[in-house]
């Protein structure tokens, strides 16, 4: 019973995944069509064969916009969170690992930082960076440094007393061998389980600041933005705003059901 | 009372920080408030003026210091947008923004608990299955889609609220609490389905441990147990999330108040940090960092009373 | 048991600070029942200022309008007619303006308009303390005088017969000149109170000296997001609105009368003329070469609008040029060849700041990416809230490019041509041409109006072939008003009237 359970998380999550990444990923690549070309004749279309999701405000079909949309959505919350996990990391392994008046300050700054939302740091990052991808992408991985930081830190702290690392230390190895080489890899299962919840964050946190209208910039497809334009159109094309929406809600789901399963 | 202090103390240290970290960083982006004011064709000597009179001609230090000291007798300054004080701007706007917290944090518990309860009673069954499905997806909703969902079904198709027809209180009470229901709503959804999780496991972990099975062998009813010693403890960590909840919720507000167009803390938050008044920016953070702080230390303290073993 | 009720105390505890809170801040009394009341929506709020002789977004001049009068005001055909004075003349060689102070008139604050206020108002627009004019075409005044308590006398340094527009300049307590927070006018609505982001509340002047309003309160709610508007309407929280997009004005239902007029300004791709490659007059004519208008047309407003090809819209009737609007017709090939001798052959980038809050903008700068995708040229778009566009762009002339409608404050010529001269405070595209300097300047000072009318048309053609700007249309002015509204009237410039309006 309890097996049966399981695998239907990983099986739906996997198929939400494939549903909404696949196209992601072709979308870097191939789409449809020419996700900002306009055309005036297919302004606000209808769901058709031609255009399955129907078409927007400019012509544009709303299938491609959301490929590409998915694909900038998922290019900042890789980068997000490589750029949260590997200053949150360096920071947590060293304050961790050190300790002293160091760790002390940082902490208490990082535990400020961890209270606020990380949606409101983010919107503070923007608001000193400026808006755009890449600024985004800065913004949201500042913002994610601490999560990361409090992390590794309290794993170093846990793993540089076992006995392992204190005889690589009486062997004669370095404090940055004994880092990077002995302890790192040993904090890998707790890292990778909050990379996948990071980018769960990440990608909320992105649509969260697009739909604001601070994040990417027009004509730019992010979903988040995407969301934040089919709202004026809910009346004429309800379909712009729920084929968006649910895209989101997918990979969300997807995500966090396979990140259950890997728990 | 010396744990107290002390931790009074450290709340206080670290408001400090942070409203030091906060000035410096809005202090050092590029830009003169004062030429954005006044334009390029400005003359050097009215620039000069309007520095002096916006105290942008002191050191930082000074001009922090300065800042602090009347930010702890409650004045944040003058808006730059507004010809209007931080203070007021801020006093108009919080009350329409803490509505909306509290009425989302009513509407969790009253959503939450009744369903995670109910789910954990009947664990194993069909009804039990379809609840986690439903919170499965529900917390996969993001909190704008949500809004935009609530708005979709009851604004426009059911025509149960007027979509962004946000009413003052001040004009009428009634409409204004009416239609803060489904904004609020929509910041508890996904909440509550966190909610109902953690209160699910935490009741399932609870039916393994020793005293549950000591009381059935004491011959207590299925009832008694799960109502008179499972639930009380589970709703420990609950409780600890509700309050945490706290700060997540501004978060969803200030994108709520912009789906729904309430004019609140969020929205002048966001149109001041577009339009960088930064005297209102600053003052909203810090006002956020102190509830944040102040709610953390009273649980803190708290805690140290329910239970003395909590470590210094 | 124990721990549990504590805990359950600590979660009370932080309910009752926040309600707490909430009481105490929010328990002010609701304010009587208004008998008639119209909520009307406007794009933005007035945050660059409630002084209306420094506000300078139209949006917020457009709400001034019924606040503020000068000694003449527009009417609906764009005549001016007397308001603060009952009667004026204008000697021969345009020298001397007499106006005749209408009895009765009083402020918002219940005092009586004298001549001192007039003065008061009028030197300060002139600046004769500091000496340096607030409004830029109060430069041509010489002095003013006030030989008795019932009359005003204008004295401009050179002869303008044209100067009678720019005494719709607002008219202040001498007492009270700073309007930036409490603004007290003499027109038929006077201001009550604001929210920021929220709204601004004007109420009837019981006492104005014309036709009063017919409706007791105005709430003016502030919809900054677009895409809220239609939402809004509908649902009944704003009676009307107006420059609303096509496809806005398509959702309505027919609950909303939708009238159509012109917004009476001039949008435009506005380029600042300093900054590489912009500064190249053959990169701007490019770009003009690259633009194809219809196609906007059709995509911001369903084909409506009127073409502009210079900074002069059609509501001016002698002035406006249709003939320009042929200046640049689209051709991709000419765009390209002009950019190869630019040096340019491979196309450039640059950005297009647009203010968020106007939809036909945003619009109207995606579509202009696209076409200039055509010709190799890269547009950025930037999307910035009102205030910052107005301190980056307009003030700040901290920008590559913007679109934006510019419009008129007053219905003469100077008030659209007269910010391209050099060392113009409003030439925020920083255009500079001693040739047009010069026309303008000519312009100015014949008394002849046809000889006028020439030469202002002179500096029309010359903006237009040195491709100052993308000159685009005026764009169609969709207004819904709810049908239990009526009396709205358009102007010819860009104003709206609260005063005729009325119940059903």
């Amino acid at each position: 019973m309890k097996q049966k359970k399981i695998s239907f998380n990983l099986i739906l999550g996997s198929v939400l995944l494939a549903v909404t990444l696949v196209p992601a990923l072709i979308g870097l690549i191939w789409t449809p069509y020419d996700p900002e070309a306009m055309n005036s004749s297919l302004k606000l279309a209808g769901v058709s064969i031609r255009h399955i999701y129907g078409c927007d405000n400019f012509g544009r079909d709303i299938f491609s916009r959301i490929m590409a949309g998915s694909g900038i959505t998922l290019l900042i919350a890789v980068g997000t969170v490589a750029f949260g996990s590997i200053i949150g990391t360096a920071i947590g392994a060293f304050t961790g690992y050190f300790g002293g008046i160091i760790d002390e300050a940082l902490m208490r700054i990082n535990d400020v930082a961890l209270a606020f939302p990380s949606l409101l740091l983010a919107l503070v990052m923007v608001s000193l960076l400026g808006t755009g991808k890449y600024q985004v992408m800065l913004a949201l991985g500042i913002a994610f440094v601490p999560s990361y930081a409090r992390i590794v830190r309290s794993e170093y702290i846990r793993i540089k007393n076992l006995d392992y690392v204190k005889a690589a230390r009486l062997a004669g190895a370095s404090d940055l061998r004994i880092m990077f080489v002995h302890i790192l890899p040993n904090t890998r299962t707790v890292l990778l389980s909050s990379v996948m919840i990071g980018f769960n964050n990440a990608i909320l946190a992105e649509a969260g600041l697009s739909f604001l209208g601070i994040g990417v910039q027009p004509p730019d497809a992010s979903l988040g933005r995407m969301l934040s334009e089919a709202q004026a159109y809910m009346f004429t094309n309800a379909g712009y705003v729920l084929f968006t929406g649910c895209t989101i809600v997918m990979i969300i789901l997807g995500f966090s059901l396979l990140s259950k399963e890997i728990k | 009372m010396k744990y107290v202090l002390k931790k009074v103390l450290s709340c206080i240290i670290t408001l400090f920080i942070v409203s030091l970290l906060v000035f410096v960083a809005f202090s050092l982006i590029p830009g003169d408030p004062a030429l954005s004011r006044l334009g390029t064709n400005a003359t050097e000597a009215a620039l000069a003026s309007l520095r002096h009179q916006m105290g942008l001609d002191r050191p930082l230090a000074v001009r922090y210091f300065e800042w602090l000291a009347s930010a702890i007798r409650g004045d944040f300054g003058k808006s730059y947008s507004y010809s209007m004080t931080v203070t007021s701007m801020i006093a108009d706007k919080l009350p329409i923004t803490l509505t909306l917290m509290l009425y989302s944090m009513v509407l969790m518990v009253i959503i939450s608990v009744p369903l995670g309860v109910y789910a954990s009673y009947k664990e194993g069954t069909a009804i039990d299955k379809v609840i986690q499905i439903i919170n499965q997806i529900t917390m996969a909703i993001p909190p704008f889609f949500s809004g935009i969902l609530i708005t979709l079904i009851f604004g426009m198709t059911l025509k149960m609220f007027t979509p962004g027809g946000f009413v003052s209180v001040k004009i009428s009470p009634s409409r204004f609490f009416g239609f803060m229901f489904f904004p609020s709503l929509a910041i508890a959804l996904p909440k509550s389905a966190m909610v109902l999780n953690l209160l699910y496991s935490s009741l399932n972990a609870e039916k393994k441990k020793d005293y549950v099975r000591t009381a059935y062998s004491r011959g207590n009813k299925s009832k008694t147990v799960f109502f008179g010693h499972m639930l009380k403890n589970a709703s420990i960590p609950t409780i600890t999330f509700l309050g945490m909840a706290l700060a997540d919720m501004i978060a969803g507000s200030i994108i709520i108040e912009q789906v729904f167009g309430i004019p609140g803390l969020g929205r002048i938050l966001l149109t001041s940090i577009q339009n960088r008044d930064y005297p209102v920016v600053i003052a909203i953070i810090m006002l956020i960092a102190c509830v944040v702080i102040v709610s953390n230390l009273l649980v803190d303290i708290i805690y140290k009373l329910v239970d003395p073993r909590v470590k210094d | 048991m124990r721990n549990f009720t504590k805990r359950f105390l600590v979660m009370l505890l932080i309910f009752a600070m926040t309600t707490a809170l909430c009481a105490c801040a929010g328990g002010k009394a609701g304010s009587a029942d208004a008998d008639s009341l119209i909520t009307i929506g406007i794009p933005q709020d007035l945050d660059d200022s409630l002084d209306p002789h420094i506000a300078e977004g139209a949006g917020t001049r457009e709400v001034l309008f019924n606040v503020f009068e000068g000694l003449v005001k527009p009417n609906s055909n764009g005549d001016l007619i007397p308001a603060v004075a009952s009667d004026y003349s204008i000697n021969e060689d345009g020298t001397v303006y007499t106006f005749t102070l209408r009895e009765g008139v009083k402020f918002h604050n219940g005092s009586k308009v004298t001549v001192q206020d007039v003065k008061a108002s009028l030197d300060k627009c002139a600046g004769t303390e500091s000496g340096e004019p607030l409004v830029a075409a109060f430069s041509a005044v010489k002095e003013i005088n006030t030989p008795d308590d019932k009359t005003i006398e204008v004295v401009l340094k050179e002869s303008d017969t044209d100067f009678l527009p720019n005494m719709t300049a607002a008219i202040l307590p001498a007492d009270h000149l700073d309007a930036s927070t409490q603004p007290i006018g003499t027109g038929p609505y006077k201001y009550v109170s604001r929210s920021p982001q929220e709204n601004i509340i004007l109420e009837s002047f019981d006492d104005y000296w014309g036709d009063k309003a017919k409706i007791k309160t105005v709430v003016l709610k502030i919809v900054s997001d677009a895409d809220t508007i239609v939402m809004n309407l509908e649902g009944g929280s704003i009676d009307l609105m107006a420059r609303l997009s096509t496809t806005q004005a398509a959702q309505l239902s027919d609950k909303f009368d939708v009238y159509e007029g012109t917004m009476n300004l001039v949008q435009a791709l506005y380029i600042n003329n300093s900054v590489e490659p912009l500064n190249n007059t053959k990169v701007r004519q490019a770009l003009c070469y690259a633009v194809d208008i219809q196609e906007i047309m059709d995509f911001v407003s369903d084909g409506k609008g009127t073409e502009t090809g210079s900074s002069m819209f059609p509501a001016f009737g002698k002035y406006y040029m249709k003939e320009l609007n042929d200046t640049y017709n689209t051709d991709i090939d000419k765009a390209k060849k002009l950019l190869a001798e630019a040096g340019y052959p491979d196309g450039f980038e640059f950005t297009i700041t647009v203010a968020s809050n106007y939809q036909q903008h945003v619009d109207t700068a995606q579509v202009l990416k696209e076409q200039f995708k055509k010709i190799g040229v890269t547009a950025n778009i930037n999307l910035v809230e009102w205030d910052t566009w107005l301190n980056d762009v307009y003030i700040g002339r901290n920008f590559e490019t913007t679109v934006v409608g510019v419009d008129a404050s007053t219905l003469t010529a100077s008030a659209m041509l007269g910010r391209f001269v050099s060392d113009s405070g409003k030439n925020f595209i920083n255009y500079s041409n001693p040739e047009y300097d010069k026309v303008y300047a000519e312009a100015i000072a014949t008394v002849d109006d046809n000889v006028r009318t020439e030469k202002y048309k002179t500096c029309e053609k010359i903006l237009s072939e040195d491709a100052a700007n993308v000159y685009i249309q005026d764009l169609p002015n969709l207004v819904a008003v709810n049908k239990k509204f009526g009396g709205y009237e358009f102007y010819p410039l860009y104003v709206m009237d609260f005063s005729k309006l009325y119940v059903k």
